[in-house]
């Protein structure tokens, strides 16, 4: 596959619908709740869809929520504090199995 | 007994500007430059030039509009006393600066300008440039206003406060009862100096405390202080009111100080930020953007439909953007303040082309903030 991601994608998203309207309906009618002014600020949630973007390493998620993010007020230094959330989450998640590995290696070990 | 005043005078204060090195500056004027985008004929033909198509059509804004806009009953009356400015950002629509000496509104014309506030049914005026308090009669200017009923707005850069020749200005505007009308792009650092220049944040907050101690910012409607915050970037603006819940919970914790409101502007494709799109390669993503974001309900509500602008040189225009792009309103008499007569104005076809999708996009973006 020569080109898998395609910017165009992004823009055509609602056409996925096209294969189940009332499926695609209650999806986005669900996303733009949950992306609205709440509990968080539509800025909060939006910092935490970038980072969840680069954990999922989704290209259309990481250019829709850089813009997004911008737009809602976040500047550079936050958006980099918000994807080092990501991957300290990730890093931390692989770390603390280590424990897992800790106690096998204790119980075969003398 | 008071000192006798001695008039400024227009030469004074751009030796001090000259000489000004407190003042971080972003960039340098088109002007200066000798830009071709100085030439308004060539920002006007860049923009029609740029590939907005919907449905193999062109996309223009009296189309997406429905005709052209209906003028309302006028509330704001905007003088432009010129484009000298302290500063020099690098998204400025009116390509100010400290050498635009060139064009500032002369003593007759202010003269014009304050027979016309006496005629108006106007509510505001709404004072702007460039740095309209750098302007010799700015203060003559407000005090006319004043006299006249008229509420008055200051737009102003925040760092301008902070000139020698300015101290004592915001206790005077203060005791006027003068909104204050500020820029701030961001309520942290990083974006408001990327767009102004590195240290203005800085001393913007400084410029800030002096107003909050001048009463202005603790909710008080005869010392009101609304900060106007716009992009650092091809995007556009933020909700207003929830950035405005943001802001004020983020400049009181960091930094000790308050403000009224917060205006959410998005940037004009013009002068130096059109610049700026076209230099990064970021116009046709920006223009997309505008018209992708178009908001049918945010046209009712567009500044150029409420608002008389008048530029340095007393012409007459929608808007300052229209004004900024040399667009001039045709009326009988001709658009000039010397001639100004209200009810022929309000019959006049508002002048439009692409830039206009700046004013409509999203949530909407004029002078009073956001519209729709």
């Amino acid at each position: 596959m020569e080109t898998y991601y395609q910017g165009q994608h992004l823009a055509e998203f609602a056409k996925i619908a096209d294969g189940s309207p009332e499926l695609g309906k209650k999806f986005f009618d669900y996303y733009g709740a949950v992306f609205a002014d709440g509990a968080l600020t539509a800025r909060e949630k939006s910092l935490i869809a970038l980072a969840v973007a680069h954990t999922v390493q989704c290209p259309y998620c990481i250019d829709a929520y850089t813009q997004d993010c911008q737009q809602k007020g976040a500047d550079f230094e936050q958006m980099t504090e918000a994807v080092h959330v990501a991957v300290a989450i990730r890093g931390g998640s692989s770390l603390v199995h280590g424990m897992q590995m800790r106690e096998h290696a204790k119980k075969l070990g003398m | 007994m008071d000192a006798v005043a001695v008039p400024i005078r227009l030469r004074e204060v751009a030796a001090d500007l000259a000489d000004d090195r407190a003042t971080p500056r972003a960039t340098s004027t088109l002007r200066r430059r000798h830009a071709l985008l100085a030439s308004t004929g060539e920002q006007l033909r860049l923009l029609a030039s740029v590939r907005l198509e919907r449905d193999g059509q062109r996309v223009e804004f009296d189309r997406a509009v429905g005709g052209a806009l209906r003028p309302a009953r006028l509330e704001i009356f905007q003088v432009n006393l010129g484009k000298l400015c302290n500063m020099t950002c690098a998204h400025c629509h009116v390509d100010a600066g400290p050498d635009r000496t060139d064009a500032m509104m002369p003593d007759a014309v202010v003269e014009q300008v304050i027979a016309a506030i006496g005629r108006t049914r106007a509510h505001t005026v709404d004072i702007t440039g460039g740095a309209p308090e750098l302007h010799p009669r700015f203060r003559d200017l407000v005090a006319a206003s004043l006299a006249a009923g008229k509420r008055v707005m200051d737009r102003c850069n925040l760092t301008v406060l902070l000139l020698p020749r300015n101290a004592g200005l915001v206790e005077w505007l203060g005791e006027r009862n003068v909104e204050i009308v500020a820029s701030l792009p961001h309520y942290r650092r990083p974006n408001t100096d990327a767009q102004r220049g590195n240290g203005v944040f800085e001393r913007s907050i400084q410029a800030l405390r002096l107003l909050n101690a001048a009463g202005y910012g603790s909710g008080n409607d005869r010392r009101r202080l609304t900060l106007v915050s716009n992009p650092a970037g091809a995007f556009l603006g933020a909700s207003q009111a929830t950035a405005e819940r943001e802001w004020k919970e983020a400049l009181l914790r960091n930094f000790g100080v308050t403000f009224d409101r917060l205006f959410v502007l998005n940037n004009m494709p013009i002068s130096r930020f059109l610049e700026w799109l076209e230099a990064t390669g970021n116009l046709e993503g920006y223009m997309e953007r505008l018209v992708n974001a178009f908001n049918p309900a945010a046209v009712d509500g567009v500044m150029c439909r409420n608002t008389l602008s008048v530029s340095w040189d007393g012409r007459l225009y929608d808007c300052d953007f229209n004004q900024m792009l040399d667009l001039e309103v045709a009326l009988p008499e001709g658009p000039h303040i010397g001639t100004f007569d209200e009810d022929h104005w309000l019959t006049r076809s508002i002048v439009t082309a692409r830039h206009c999708f700046g004013c409509t996009a999203g949530a909407g973006s004029s002078c009073g903030g956001q519209t729709a």
